[in-house]
């Protein structure tokens, strides 16, 4: 029998295909329907964040945060605000400290409802995206109550936040709060026990306690792996200290125990919203430090000195003492770090930032070699993945 | 945490006595400065090292001080999950001579080096794949070096004769503005005379 030469076949995944989560272009090479090499591309929504903000002052650098992660946008500002307080070296009020933890894990919560629902539409699953996304409608209309924008808040500021939440918010939120367990049970119901979506996603992208270290996975793909990390528990920031909650692990490291720590996750937030909401001081949401944190309008009518702090921030900005910091927080994706080196002047000299995402992007090669076609879908789902953080 | 990571700090130059320049602890973060030559040791020795296993890169990252001789910086952060501790490695480099990969030691690694090579045009030896990474296909120049200008060098805009999108030299219709709003007078040099104000 005449010998027949089996050529590998080349796959263009992307940059527009609705499963990519954006604009990844996955060239992939493949022995008939198994992958063989995978090889992202990535950089096509590439904006200079890192660049423009080394030609902004430090309070204009904050909305450059929330495009990057633009699902989470508060937990980016967050990171950012706490390294410059960090090289600042100044204290938030505790109001403030509340607020900013309400936030994020706000943030948190949008985050997990859109990477669940997506991911399941990836994998066939199309109501959960239908019933979930009613509720990151009502939480971004909290973030616009809060900040007046829905998406990108712009609300954590060095020192503290932007202003105080407006009368009836907190009520609000905890209304919201106590419905919102329901809608979580509502999508398992859909979910965890659904015979396709376990047949797609058990045992897929399965990936190992030591392979995880090696490929610097952070945050929930961590977890997954069985490891008991969180910034939030182990390096606490803001007012993480003195809330009590739990940290979900997984056991195998498959995109099914992904999918069940977020859910988890959700739960955790929610605990952690309700401890806020209920012990959440009074008081100042600034430090009153004005060189930082601009003076009250009505200040400025009576004081010059109050005039001049305001005319001197919005022109020239603060000065941040030369150093340097890397500060990271829990973001919902992973470790979302900051490192930070300022020269003494009014704009950072350098701010690189580290995305979670990233790093499990890298890694999806690795995950998906020898599997399906089908099953890279389903890797680049669970992995929670946006461009936005990852082109910068 | 100040003092654990002290005698950290201590700990890992007596070491690696010929592979560390110095270490610091500032803000209770620790920087270890390396030599060049020494990254993949010191990386290895803080990864097995029971007292450091510092188990998970975070971070690999360039930094552009053009008035230096060696004008780059690459700053390598570690994190130990089992001592829950931060680490800065630091290492000096110019853009001529290669930094040795530590992609055989961390194999996160390979896209951040990628993104150093990509954003300030520092050479890694023995990296497998060191092509750029975040830029467009067919770029040139570094972008993150502090003398690139923050416009760039070409725009692209969609030719409707040629049906395809064109390169062109950047056209700005106003001088670029720096908004550089930095106080004349915290930035003023100082005068003869000034030395008696301080005293």
């Amino acid at each position: 029998m005449a010998e027949t030469r089996i050529r590998n076949f080349n796959l263009n995944f992307g940059p527009q295909h609705p499963a990519a989560h954006g604009v990844l272009r996955l060239v992939l090479e493949m022995d008939g329907e198994v992958i063989e090499r995978a090889d992202p591309h990535i950089g096509l929504l590439h904006r200079g964040t890192e660049k423009l903000i080394e030609h902004k002052s430090y309070v204009q650098a904050v909305p450059y945060f929330d495009r990057l992660d633009y699902v989470a946008p508060q937990n980016q500002e967050h990171a950012f605000v706490l390294a410059t307080e960090k090289l600042l070296g100044i204290d938030v009020p505790a109001r403030a400290k509340y607020i900013r933890v309400l936030y994020a894990e706000i943030g948190r919560i949008l985050n997990h409802i859109l990477n669940v629902c997506s991911y399941a539409m990836d994998v066939g699953a199309m109501t959960p995206m239908l019933w979930a996304f009613e509720e990151r409608e009502k939480l971004m209309e909290f973030c616009e109550r809060a900040s007046g924008a829905r998406l990108h808040m712009a609300y954590f500021r060095p020192g503290g936040v932007a202003r105080d939440l407006p009368v009836g918010l907190a009520e609000d939120i905890h209304a919201w709060n106590e419905r919102f367990p329901a809608m979580i049970d509502d999508i398992e119901t859909l979910l965890t026990e659904n015979r396709i979506f376990k047949q797609r996603t058990v045992d897929i992208g399965k990936i190992s306690p030591e392979d995880a270290l090696d490929w610097g996975f952070s945050g929930p793909n961590l977890r997954a792996c069985g490891f008991p990390w969180d910034i939030r528990k182990a390096q606490p920031y803001d007012a993480y200290a003195e809330m009590d909650f739990d940290i979900p692990i997984g056991k195998n490291g498959d995109c099914y125990d992904r999918y069940l720590l977020r859910m988890y996750e959700m739960r955790e937030s929610i605990k952690i919203i309700r401890q806020c909401l209920e012990r959440m001081p009074h008081g100042p949401v600034k430090s009153d430090d004005h060189k930082i944190t601009p003076p009250r309008r009505g200040d400025m009518k009576v004081s010059m000195e109050a005039l001049i702090h305001h005319f001197k921030l919005f022109t020239e900005g603060f000065h941040v003492p030369a150093g340097q910091t890397y500060t990271a927080v829990e973001a919902p994706k992973g470790e979302f770090g900051v490192y930070l080196v300022s020269d003494g002047t009014n704009r950072p000299y350098r701010c690189k930032i580290r995305a979670p995402g990233f790093a499990h992007l890298q890694a999806l090669e690795m995950l998906s070699r020898g599997h399906m076609l089908a099953d890279v879908v389903a890797n680049i789902g669970s992995l929670d993945i946006v461009f936005g953080e990852i082109d910068r | 945490m100040d003092l654990a990571l002290k005698d950290l700090g201590e700990y890992i130059a007596t070491a690696l006595p010929n592979e560390v320049r110095e270490t610091a602890v500032a803000r209770g973060e620790l920087t270890v400065v390396v030599h060049r030559d020494a990254i993949v040791k010191t990386l290895k020795f803080l990864r097995d090292d029971a007292n450091c296993q510092f188990k998970l890169l975070m971070d690999v990252c360039g930094v552009d001080w053009p008035g230096r001789e060696r004008r780059f910086d690459v700053v390598y952060n570690l994190l130990s999950l089992v001592h829950n501790m931060r680490i800065r490695v630091r290492l000096e480099t110019d853009g001529e001579i290669p930094v040795p990969s530590v992609i055989n030691v961390f194999s996160s690694a390979g896209w951040w080096e990628r993104e150093a090579w990509d954003m300030y045009g520092i050479p890694f030896a023995d990296h497998p794949d060191l092509r750029r990474i975040l830029t467009d296909y067919g770029f040139e120049g570094h972008p993150l070096r502090k003398d690139f200008p923050l416009t760039g060098h070409v725009e692209v805009r969609y030719d409707d004769e040629q049906k395809r999108v064109v390169y062109e030299p950047v056209k700005l219709a106003q001088d670029f503005r720096g908004f550089d709003f930095l106080s004349p007078w915290e930035g003023a040099p100082r005068l003869p005379g000034d030395e008696k104000a301080t005293k």
